[in-house]
């Protein structure tokens, strides 16, 4: 019994060493060799928003009834660039580490989590980016304000789940890496990022809109954090009880993906 | 699990089989995956062609034991050596392993080529379990074992491969374990590193540390170990006091030329004036009492006036054991015209323990030599089993006497 608690805390103690060190290591590598440096976790995905800026907002004029409706675009990229790094990157995290793998025995579920916390760094930075903009927008921040770390946890559950399940199955199935590509562009026209939930869209099609985990997020963090003008699951269903399929979804497929994992990680260093 | 037993046996493997499904037969793709499920030969793949790697093996190590497992290349002990490091699970079957250990399959686990020598040897030792508070205060020593200490700083693609082992190793050396699985490709490099390893071997047998070494070195497993097992196709064909498993192995395997470990890398260089067509040896494999009979055939391309030829033996570590030229035996070789050959034999009295060993050829010229015209590492080898066994280089036929003096 002693043993076998001092042998699990060894291995939590490995794992924090080993997590702690890759997360260093991968945010030293991103932007190695680049004289921007860091600077591009902030540059991107500000690019993109003038771009998307320029042709959605201001030529088609999508959006225009929305107040601080630059925000509220920036805010969506950011968040769907958070979700696209993590997922995509996944795809390849444990194939790529081989190198790892089969010299060594460490829990692989710490790859996958290294790579989605350096991610979440960047997403950090880049929110703290987007609240700047919301000040000189003179966004009226609410109460409201103090969910979003809720619905960042969702998030990163969302992400780490199709992570999880992404880095596994490429191990087997090489197709998913090409699979997910298309997934991903689908799934940005899926998503009210460029373009607002309301009028043109029926009702029924917001109603299936919103029930996806990524936009249902995107809509909510839109709602506390810039204006409460933001349609959302409460806008588009009668009860609020369907506020939970999205919640309880991402719950469930994120302990089905880590259950997945955990079954195949065990025979990673034979396949990879 | 008692704890009596654990403090007693920190490695136990308990009837373990492996197996691998062949590569080929291995599907990537989901198509495949549909295929294989509706397709009527597509059952026929689907279930996979399994090779056993491991059929049934069993042994326990005790602590601060130094054990040894030994066998020839695809015996099957790599992989029994990676399932004790948990790399990879059992098809049937239980090994327990009772403490930290660490294994040195390979030297610089994780390095990336992008970091600095200071930002690896920080990543490495996390691998190896280092929280950065303990890597600090190893730090100093760490560089200084390397001899690196104006280079850390630089980024490691920078290093000479050489440089690059050495800081791999001087990490390695500071791993703080309960069992430590050491593979003897660990000992790949030149002559000085391969010393380094050994004495670091010699250190941890020492400390009474619990190893497990895998070598097919039988001297060193002779020199190192205190009892070993020998695995030949998956199963444990001969265990008990290494001497005794050495001994077997030595008899099984020794006299036949495996070819699958010859590695015909065998570094050659010179200006070519002279060239080395062969290099022979009488027998492959000598006993007791032989004479080992080196014919060496040289060819001049161009006139040469001084040619001299000369070799040296090196063991299966690389360590030069002896050697000697025409030159230093007074016997100097006739000028050579261009276009002519000359055969030169070398006779020595059998002096070597058991192992391989290596010949290097040269040709040189020119003054005192100062021309190398062919210098031709690793050109042959060959093989020697004696009756008996020391755990030397060296060994020649020791008589032995004694007389009882009376009591006055």
């Amino acid at each position: 019994m002693m043993n076998t608690f001092k042998s699990v805390n060894e291995r939590y103690n490995y794992s924090k060493i080993l997590l702690r060190q890759l997360v260093i290591t991968e945010f030293k590598l991103r932007y190695q060799g680049s004289v921007l440096g860091y600077l591009w976790s902030l540059l991107k995905p500000l690019a993109i928003f003038a771009i998307l800026y320029f042709v959605f907002v201001r030529f088609l004029k999508i959006g225009a009834g929305i107040p601080h409706s630059a925000v509220y675009l920036l805010l969506g990229i950011v968040v769907w660039t958070f979700f696209v790094e993590i997922t995509a990157g996944s795809v390849g995290a444990i194939v790529g580490r081989g190198d790892l793998i089969r010299k060594i025995n460490f829990p692989k579920y710490i790859l996958i989590v290294a790579s989605s916390i350096s991610a979440l760094i960047n997403f950090l930075i880049n929110i703290g980016v987007v609240l700047v903009f919301a000040i000189f927008d003179r966004v009226e921040f609410t109460w409201e304000a103090l969910l979003f770390p809720l619905l960042l946890v969702e998030i990163f559950l969302l992400c780490l789940g199709i992570a999880f399940f992404l880095s596994a199955a490429y191990v087997k199935y090489r197709d998913i890496g090409f699979i997910w590509e298309v997934v991903l562009q689908g799934a940005f026209f899926a998503t009210p990022i460029i373009y607002p939930l309301g009028d043109p869209i029926p009702l029924r099609a917001q109603q299936i809109l919103i029930m996806n985990p990524v936009g249902q997020i995107v809509q909510d963090m839109r709602e506390v954090l810039i204006t409460p003008a933001t349609i959302t699951i409460e806008n588009l269903y009668s009860s609020s009880a369907y506020r939970l399929i999205p919640v309880l979804f991402v719950l469930i497929f994120f302990v089905m993906s880590a259950a997945y994992f955990r079954r195949s990680s065990k025979s990673f260093a034979e396949s990879v | 699990m008692s704890l009596k037993s654990a403090a007693n046996s920190p490695v136990e493997v308990k009837n373990v089989f492996k197996d691998f499904v062949i590569p080929h037969t291995r599907k990537y793709t989901i198509k495949s995956k549909f295929t294989s499920a509706f397709g009527k030969e597509g059952k026929r793949i689907n279930k996979g062609e399994r090779r056993p790697a491991l059929k049934g093996i069993s042994f326990d190590v005790k602590k601060g034991e130094f054990f040894g497992i030994v066998g020839r290349n695809g015996s099957g002990k790599s992989t029994l050596l990676k399932m004790i490091a948990g790399i990879y699970q059992p098809s049937a079957g239980k090994i327990s392993v009772e403490g930290k250990l660490v294994p040195f399959i390979e030297l610089g686990v994780g390095f990336n080529p992008e970091l600095s020598g200071k930002e690896n040897v920080y990543l490495n030792g996390a691998i190896l379990g280092f929280s950065k508070h303990e890597i600090d205060a190893r730090y100093e020593k760490i560089v200084q074992f390397a001899e690196l200490e104006e280079f850390m700083t630089e980024k490691l693609k920078n290093y000479s491969s050489g440089m690059q082992v050495r800081l791999a190793f001087s990490c390695a050396t500071q791993a703080q374990a309960d069992v430590l699985l050491v593979d003897e490709v660990l000992a790949v490099g030149d002559a000085d590193f391969q010393r380094k390893c050994f004495s670091y071997f010699k250190k941890l047998k020492k400390d009474n540390k619990t190893v497990i070494f895998v070598s097919h070195d039988m001297n060193a497993v002779r020199e190192y170990c205190d009892r070993a097992v020998l695995i030949e196709n998956g199963n444990i064909i001969s265990e008990g006091k290494s001497e005794k498993v050495a001994t077997m192995y030595s008899k099984l395997f020794l006299g036949e030329d495996d070819h699958e470990e010859v590695e015909q890398t065998g570094k050659r260089w010179g200006d070519n004036n002279i060239s080395i067509d062969s290099i022979t040896t009488s027998k492959k494999l000598y006993g007791v009492g032989d004479t080992l009979k080196i014919k060496q055939k040289i060819t001049a391309h161009v006139d040469v006036s001084d040619p001299i030829a000369g070799f040296r033996i090196k063991s299966s570590t690389g360590e030069a054991l002896l050697g000697t030229n025409s030159r230093i035996k007074k016997q100097d070789l006739p000028p050579m015209k261009s276009g002519e050959t000359v055969v030169v034999n070398w006779e020595l009295d059998n002096l070597l323990s058991d192992g391989k060993y290596y010949i290097d050829p040269a040709v040189v010229y020119g003054g005192s030599g100062t021309k190398i015209a062919d210098w031709w590492e690793d050109a042959a080898r060959f093989n020697v089993k004696k009756v008996e066994q020391v755990p030397y280089q060296i060994n020649p036929d020791i008589s032995v006497s004694f007389t009882k003096l009376k009591k006055r």
